[in-house]
């Protein structure tokens, strides 16, 4: 590594989290650029993680304009009318962030995450999205892997009391350590593409029942047009139907994908600030692991549902999957 | 899930928290957002700096304020409409009585030592409010739901309590780097710095304590006019090199073990180059003591370096010379303390020499201090998921969902895939001596030990006793409150001298004791047996306590896992956790994943001192279970550790 040492001010405010990654982790992460999109309660939880972390900056995006819905699962956003109206969410987010930590760099980056070129890419050690269509999301994962340098891609999704997280390291190596010796470990992730393009048929019996809803949610809004979680109870009995079409092409038994269960997460628009937390907290676990190399990072879907209380990884679409 | 009932019983409940620390934060955040609008919080304590790195609702310009009082007032900056009421105090002040208790509908639970969890768990009890409890160390975590009647209380297993050394480890035959850093801070700082009037056993060397130095006490006194170099060199000298020498005419203690090596001052550092060490008029311009510093006067800046015999011993004799110089009137009344600078110097350059002189390994001043400190892992993210799971757990217990409550284990490498591992909570312990009542019995002298003894050993440090009432029969032998006479108070301090035998109502084999803490409203019977010996090593308090579910045995006993390494996350078997806002018990579970057996992230539990920052590698007994259940899903069950064998209980 390098000689570079920290500051005392660094080692005084670190002090309890080198005691748990090291000061070479804390280093690498005071070099890492991370940079999110969609600024819902999940990513507001994970933002205030990596800021308190230490990563050497946060870049926002999300031009939405502050409204009602948007304080619910929101800590950043005082209900002040004069602080956040004529702001957009990130704007106000990194107003609030910035002050977390006086060391990260919190900025803003207005404009839409699909329109920039793979080099706008180039800057960041991470790329997390959030509240974005399934196409968005295909589109930012490749201009990601098709970069020279790896960038490491997250999307997470909360959804009433339930919460997913995708990630994708592409060719991933780590020190893993077991017991007194560590070990060299290579990790092959495919990408969000191949992850869901993966028949159901061949997946394991028993995946996760959420993974199955959330594409059955995603491929409707797809069809529709509609606009990431612009969804509600009324498009129930269509999204049934697209369920039912779904399991007969993929040759899944429908039961594995619950009605109640897509009811639940059509009629739960909100987050349930709980579960912000939690998902939003595994995902800056992950993203600490990735920009550190230390600790066995999660390969590559990772769901958590309130109601059984499970937080569960499933690797889909690997190489390897289905042996 | 999110229904207009649920959010009027969350509107409409009453919680109380205790802890506005790493966990405490994260809660008071998540509680206000998800609705909750009457939440009182208590914390004693004050904000440092080192909290900053989690704690996100303090800054640096709050540091040294009252932490409930500061996280009130930022979450009321988001949600302005809700009530928080803060208590900038301790949770085992007497204002805090069963009433208090009762008000709440349930208890939340984010603290970090176990004796305060001990007095909640009974408080919750006696008043019969549920309790959710929480603890975290580094990337792991658990939440556990605590209903009276319904599942165990919080003190139905065994909790591991602090590791303590026997004595001539610390003070004759130290191992490893942990028992020489014991011997620095608790020996050798106090005897330099603390109160003088306290016993202290830093010139016990092994069993022969006669033929030693006749004037060890004296050694200790800075002579009137000796020059505060010449005294550093003095001390040095006396510790690391004469009472070595002294050690070593102890053939027998040598015969198996490595022999030390004395080290004297002067063949570390010529008497000629004293007068490079450091420049007092450098530091602390403002004459504000707690920035003297040892290190800044002698220009060595990482303390994650590793100081070499000659550093050390500089560090030693500069920082000895600072708190005489600049610290004068600290000296006599000083206890250790990790966020002192200075004081963690020369702990540092004491436990340094010492290992030399052992041949035990160097440490940085970074890991001496958190071994000394008892400095718990901390980050942000695993206080934020714990903090998630107790308001999801607290939720449930406002709708008497008990069938739903779960224990939920936060781990570093998943476990059957799982990350978050939720398990059944157990019924209560029918031996459990706290919310069974089921008695105790005491193995002592009696006509040896004194009440004093017991009041102190048992009933203060094994049962976590705050303010107790002793009887036998209806006699009173020991009371503690406001509202004594004079008479009465002269009367149980007398009692606390005698012997056993000899007390007003004599002790003996047979004897049944009543022990009561009138403000946890908690009472146990202790069944007195008497017994001629103990032995000096294994049972140091001169008694033995037993009756409920021992602490299990620990499979080398000798060999504790330091607290506070780097490594200590990923070790594996005896692995290690230890702990920040709590003492956290991990289960050993083993689970079939594809047919490969592996043990659950390589935790198998274990337990933290609050003393030393040692961490046992004991405590994980409890056996899993999987049952299949309707859904085809599998859960995992952990049976009790002592509870009773095989026999699995679940709440139904």
């Amino acid at each position: 590594m390098d000689n570079e040492e920290l500051t005392e001010q660094e080692t005084a405010l670190y002090d309890r989290q080198i005691r748990v990654w090291g000061v070479d982790a804390q280093r690498r992460l005071s070099k890492s650029h991370i940079l999110v999109s969609g600024m819902k309660g999940t990513v507001v939880e994970f933002c205030k993680n990596i800021v308190l972390a230490g990563v050497g900056s946060l870049t926002l995006m999300d031009d939405r304009m502050v409204t009602e819905d948007s304080l619910s699962a929101n800590f950043l956003i005082p209900p002040v009318d004069d602080v956040f109206r004529g702001k957009s969410l990130a704007e106000v987010c990194c107003d609030a962030l910035r002050d977390f930590n006086p060391m990260v760099q919190v900025s803003v980056q207005k404009g839409d995450l699909s329109s920039f070129d793979g080099d706008f890419y180039d800057k960041f050690s991470a790329v997390v999205v959030s509240c974005c269509s399934l196409a968005t999301k295909r589109l930012i994962n490749e201009k990601c892997r098709k970069r020279q340098k790896r960038i490491a891609f997250y999307t997470v999704d909360c959804r009433d009391s339930c919460g997913e997280i995708f990630v994708d390291l592409q060719n991933y190596t780590y020190a893993q350590k077991r017991l007194d010796e560590t070990i060299e470990c290579q990790l092959q992730y495919p990408s969000f593409e191949e992850a869901v393009a993966v028949r159901w048929s061949t997946l394991p019996r028993r995946l996760s029942k959420l993974y199955f809803a959330m594409r059955v949610i995603e491929n409707f809004e797809e069809a529709e047009g509609r606009k990431a979680g612009e969804t509600s109870i009324a498009d129930l009995p269509r999204i049934l139907k697209l369920k039912k079409e779904l399991c007969e092409e993929q040759s899944l038994n429908e039961s594995h994908i619950p009605d109640a269960l897509l009811e639940r997460l059509l009629i739960g628009t909100k987050e349930h600030p709980p579960v912000c937390a939690i998902i939003g907290g595994i995902l800056g676990q992950e993203v600490i692991k990735a920009i550190s190399g230390k600790g066995d990072p999660l390969k590559n879907f990772f769901f958590f549902d309130a109601l059984d209380g499970k937080g569960i990884i499933e690797d889909i679409g690997s190489i390897s999957t289905g042996n | 899930m999110g229904s207009e009932q649920q959010l009027e019983v969350i509107k409409s409940a009453k919680v109380l928290m205790v802890g506005a620390g790493g966990i405490g934060c994260e809660l008071l955040k998540t509680l206000a957002l998800s609705g909750f609008q009457d939440i009182h919080i208590i914390d004693m304590d004050t904000i440092e700096v080192s909290n900053l790195n989690r704690q996100f609702l303090f800054r640096q310009s709050h540091v040294g304020q009252s932490k409930a009082k500061v996280a009130r007032e930022a979450v009321l900056r988001f949600r302005p409409n809700i009530n928080i009421t803060p208590y900038h105090a301790n949770v085992k002040g007497p204002e805090f009585n069963v009433d208090f208790f009762k008000q709440f509908n349930v208890v939340l639970n984010g603290l970090d030592n176990l004796d305060a969890r001990r007095h909640v768990n009974r408080l919750c009890l006696a008043a019969d409010v549920p309790l959710v409890e929480s603890g975290t160390t580094g990337f792991l975590g658990q939440v556990t739901v605590h209903v009276k009647g319904k599942t165990e209380c919080y003190e139905c297993q065994p909790k591991p309590t602090p590791k303590s050394y026997p004595v001539c480890t610390i003070t004759s035959t130290p191992s490893k780097f942990v028992h020489c850093i014991v011997w620095a801070k608790d020996l050798l700082f106090a005897k330099l710095f603390g109160d003088k009037s306290q016993g202290n056993d830093l010139n016990v060397r092994s069993s022969d304590g006669a033929s030693s130095s006749e004037n060890a006490e004296d050694a200790f006194e800075r002579r009137a006019d000796e020059d505060v170099e010449q005294y550093g060199r003095r001390i040095y000298d006396h510790v690391f090199g004469y009472n070595i020498e002294m050690a070593l005419g102890n053939e027998e203690t040598w015969k198996n073990r490595n022999r030390p090596k004395p080290i004297y001052s002067c063949d570390v550092l010529p008497e000629n180059l004293s007068y490079q060490n450091g420049t007092l008029e450098k530091d602390c311009p403002n004459g504000d003591s707690s920035l003297v510093s040892a290190m800044a006067s002698l220009g060595l800046k990482n303390p994650q370096d590793i100081w070499s015999l000659l550093e050390n011993t500089r560090i030693f004799l500069e920082a000895l010379k600072l708190f005489f110089v600049k610290r004068e009137k600290d000296i006599g009344n000083l206890i250790f303390d990790k966020d002192d600078q200075l004081a963690v110097e020369i702990v540092t350059a004491a436990a340094n020499i010492r290992a030399a002189s052992f041949g035990i390994p160097l440490h940085s001043l970074f890991e001496a201090k958190g071994i000394a400190g008892n400095i718990v892992h901390a980050v942000a993210t695993t206080n934020a998921i714990i903090a998630g799971l107790i308001v999801i757990e607290a939720i449930k217990v406002l709708h008497g969902d008990t069938n739903r409550y779960r224990m939920t284990y936060c781990v570093e490498h998943p476990a059957r895939k799982m990350l978050l591992m939720p398990v059944e909570p157990f019924e209560p312990n029918k031996a459990c001596y706290v919310c069974s009542e089921t008695p105790l019995t005491l193995e002592v002298n009696t006509s040896r030990s004194k009440l004093r003894d017991i009041v102190e050993k048992i009933v203060k440090n094994k049962l976590g006793m705050n303010l107790p009432l002793i009887m036998h029969g209806s006699a009173l032998l020991y009371e503690v409150g406001d509202d004594l006479e004079e008479v009465e108070v002269a009367n149980y301090e007398a009692n606390l001298e005698k012997v056993l035998a000899e007390l007003p109502s004599p002790v003996t084999g047979g004897t049944v004791l009543t022990v009561e803490d009138l403000q946890q409203e908690f009472t146990c019977s202790i069944n007195i047996k008497h017994r001629e010996e103990f032995d000096e090593e294994k049972e140091p308090d001169g008694m033995l306590l037993s009756g409920w579910t021992q602490p299990p045995t620990t499979e080398k006993d000798n060999d504790p896992t330091l607290a506070n390494k780097e490594s200590t996350s990923s070790a594996a078997q005896t692995a290690v956790v230890e702990v920040d806002e709590v003492e956290i018990v991990l289960p050993s579970v083993r689970v079939d994943i594809g047919g490969a057996k592996r043990k659950l992230s390589d935790i198998s539990s274990a337990a933290t001192s609050a003393a030393t920052g040692v961490v046992d590698a004991t405590h994980s007994s409890r056996k899993p279970e999987e049952i299949e259940d309707d859904d085809n899903d599998v859960v995992v069950m952990i049976d009790g550790g002592n509870l009773g064998a095989n026999k699995k209980k679940r709440v139904q």
